[in-house]
């Protein structure tokens, strides 16, 4: 790096005049115009082999939540890691940058992909015993999905969208429907809950229903066009679309299909008294937020700005994205970008122009099952409470964002 | 089914036109595309660690409160406190023992105590079974994990001393907490987060 190669940038400049069929007079003005680069990136071997981003692109994940247990620990533990979405664009989350849960902090299981095996069992007629070479054999789909930490709950004290929202992060997963696996097995009557469980340390196994096994569950060997990485399950892990993120079974290895819920590891973690509390940490609601400009970032002053964000939801595809640079006063239906997936991240933008005034952003989504994405005041009041705006929702939180702008373009976490 | 319209049948040739001889009805139960193979039931046997509430899959073994006071004390304490109080930083183990011990409470005003809050006595098997001790996990032999199940439930109240635990008796414990938590929703397609509920 660093290395100066005018030899490249003449060749460049007779190839475009060549290509382009023009004169060398037509292409110097382009050239007065820019600023040269100083400097140049000589290729590495590693670097060819296996891209790098560039040094001046810094963003990386940081330990959840904010202050928390630096991941890895001393003796190589990986705690949660959030993915910097202030940073992000496109809906995609790179796989470098996806958030990481761990079930307590765990190393993670090194596994050589000839040897796994993927077992089918339980209420089957035939119980089933997959490699990985196998499951690349059958049908495939690739769709992208987003995956929730249920422990991604903004709070006041948090500063950045990292901070408020990172535990979530979108990728496009290649794989196996369950669906298949389970025709190939034949599911046997009486069967109602499946039981997935994964090769780590503490081996953790989650109950989900069978409608949702056979509705649109992938056993995924592929993440964002390549093998899944071993942050995320390498070779082969579950995605539950829509579903709070430890159901997403990582180094999946067994899937049982039995008859009632089976209290396992995880399903402990979802034991609750009431059952609004229970259906409000299982499947995630409709919940989006402005990722540009968020909390830590400066606006350089006042005009022209593309306010952009993410939106998300468990019940299916964003069909509604609003945007209020009023503090809420008033909503202007922002564009939603491309093709809004199913249970995937999906990218709204408003054109914005800033009158340099203190002011607040927020966003709010609607799904297509009709979600609305609330106030933390609309929860409290569907609960009967007291209009509080520090209500959270009981379970995982998808209540508005507010950032303020504040008059010299600095932007805040407005949430009480 | 989607033999025939499958674009890439690359299921073993023979199997797939075995069942396309045989007709719809045999495709809509038999495998489609012949992938995979067969596991023995000694595969499943040891590969099943899934310990439901009837307990079927527990292994043989026992064990009782006395014996797993000893094996808590070498493999346990250390985390979790001689006394199952929880242990402090850094290893942050919760506390085993419900907050009143001697006392009637309520599951739910015990803390978050699994051999106390738990539904079903086959949870505090499997999770042990499972998860602890942590970064040991898979170390502990049945009749190790049966004393222990047996140990943190008796000193919960939910077992007398002297009760011996294994497959049959584990299943049969009554938890405090037996109905006394919500079931996750009925879920189908489309469904929202909660019925009834807009956001
Ligand atoms: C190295 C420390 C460590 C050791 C040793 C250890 N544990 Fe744990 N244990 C933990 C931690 C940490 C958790 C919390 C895990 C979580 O919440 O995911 C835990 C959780 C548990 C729980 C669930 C508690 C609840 O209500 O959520 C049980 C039961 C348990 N341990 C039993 C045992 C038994 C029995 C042993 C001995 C065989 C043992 N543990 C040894 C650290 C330890």
């Amino acid at each position: 790096m660093g290395v100066k190669r005018p030899d490249r940038r003449e060749f460049l400049r007779g190839g475009a005049a060549l290509a382009g069929g023009l004169t060398v007079g037509a292409v110097e003005p382009a050239h007065g115009q820019a600023p040269e680069p100083e400097r140049f990136i000589r290729g590495e071997a590693d670097m060819i082999a296996y891209g790098e981003r560039s040094p001046f692109v810094t963003s990386v994940r940081i330990p959840h939540p904010p202050g928390g247990r630096e991941s890895p620990d001393a003796f190589g533990l990986v705690f949660h890691v959030a993915a910097p979405l202030q940073d992000s664009v496109g809906t995609i989350t790179p796989s470098s940058l996806h958030f990481v849960g761990t079930t307590r902090g765990s190393l993670m299981p090194e596994i050589d992909p000839s040897e796994h095996r993927l077992m089918i069992h339980g209420l089957v007629d035939r119980p089933l015993v997959f490699t990985m070479e196998d499951l690349k054999r059958l049908p495939s789909v690739t769709r992208l999905h987003f995956i929730e930490c249920a422990g991604n709950n903004a709070r006041a004290t948090h500063k950045t969208v990292q901070e408020t929202h990172g535990m979530t992060s979108c990728a496009e997963w290649t794989g196996v429907l369950l669906s298949t696996l389970l025709e190939e097995a034949g599911v046997k009557d009486g069967a109602s809950w499946v039981v997935a469980e994964g090769t780590e340390n503490v081996k953790g196994a989650s109950s989900f229903p069978l409608a949702k096994a056979m509705d649109d569950c992938i056993v995924a060997y592929g993440m964002n066009g390549e093998a899944v990485r071993p942050q995320n399950g390498f070779p082969l892990r579950l995605l539950i679309p829509g579903f709070e993120g430890i159901f997403n079974t990582k180094y999946l290895r067994r899937i049982k299909v039995v008859d009632r819920y089976y209290m396992n590891y995880n399903d402990y973690g979802h034991l609750r008294r009431d059952s609004v509390r229970a259906a409000l940490g299982y499947q995630i609601g409709p919940k989006s937020v402005i990722t540009f400009p968020s909390g830590g970032q400066k606006l350089s002053g006042r005009g022209f700005y593309e306010v952009s964000g993410l939106a998300w939801s468990g019940g299916g595809a964003i069909t509604r994205v609003e945007v209020s640079t009023d503090a809420g006063r008033s909503w202007q239906e922002a564009e939603i970008q491309g093709t809004a997936h199913r249970m995937a991240h999906t990218r709204f933008r408003l054109a914005w122009n800033w009158d340099g005034q203190e002011t607040q952003l927020m966003s709010r989504c609607t799904d297509e099952v009709g979600q609305m994405q609330p106030l933390p005041t609309q929860v409290a009041e569907h609960f009967n409470a007291a209009p509080d705006p520090s209500y959270r929702v009981p379970g995982l939180d998808n209540t508005i964002q507010p950032w303020r702008i504040a008059s010299d373009g600095s932007v805040h976490n407005a949430r009480a | 089914m989607h033999v025939l319209s499958n674009p890439r049948p690359r299921a073993a040739g023979s199997l797939v036109a075995l069942l396309v001889l045989l007709g719809g009805s045999a495709l809509a139960q038999g495998p489609t595309y012949g992938v995979g193979r067969t596991p023995t039931p000694e595969e499943i046997r040891a590969w099943d660690i899934s310990v439901g509430p009837t307990g079927d899959e527990l292994p043989p073994g026992s064990g009782t409160a006395a014996e797993g006071a000893r094996i808590y004390r070498i493999r346990c304490a250390g985390c979790h406190g001689r006394n199952l109080e929880g242990g402090r930083e850094p290893r942050r183990a919760p506390r085993l023992v419900k907050t009143e011990p001697g006392r009637d409470v309520d599951p739910w005003d015990a803390g978050r105590i699994l051999p106390y809050r738990s539904p079903y006595a086959t949870t505090v098997w499997d999770y042990i079974n499972r998860g602890m001790p942590l970064y040991q996990e898979g170390t502990l032999t049945a009749d190790q994990v049966y004393a222990l199940t047996a140990f943190l439930l008796f000193r919960n109240d939910v077992i007398a001393e002297d009760l011996v635990i294994d497959a049959e008796s584990l299943p049969q414990v009554e938890m405090p907490n037996r109905d006394g938590w919500a079931p996750l929703p009925d879920w189908k397609p489309g469904s929202p987060r909660l019925p009834g509920y807009p956001f």
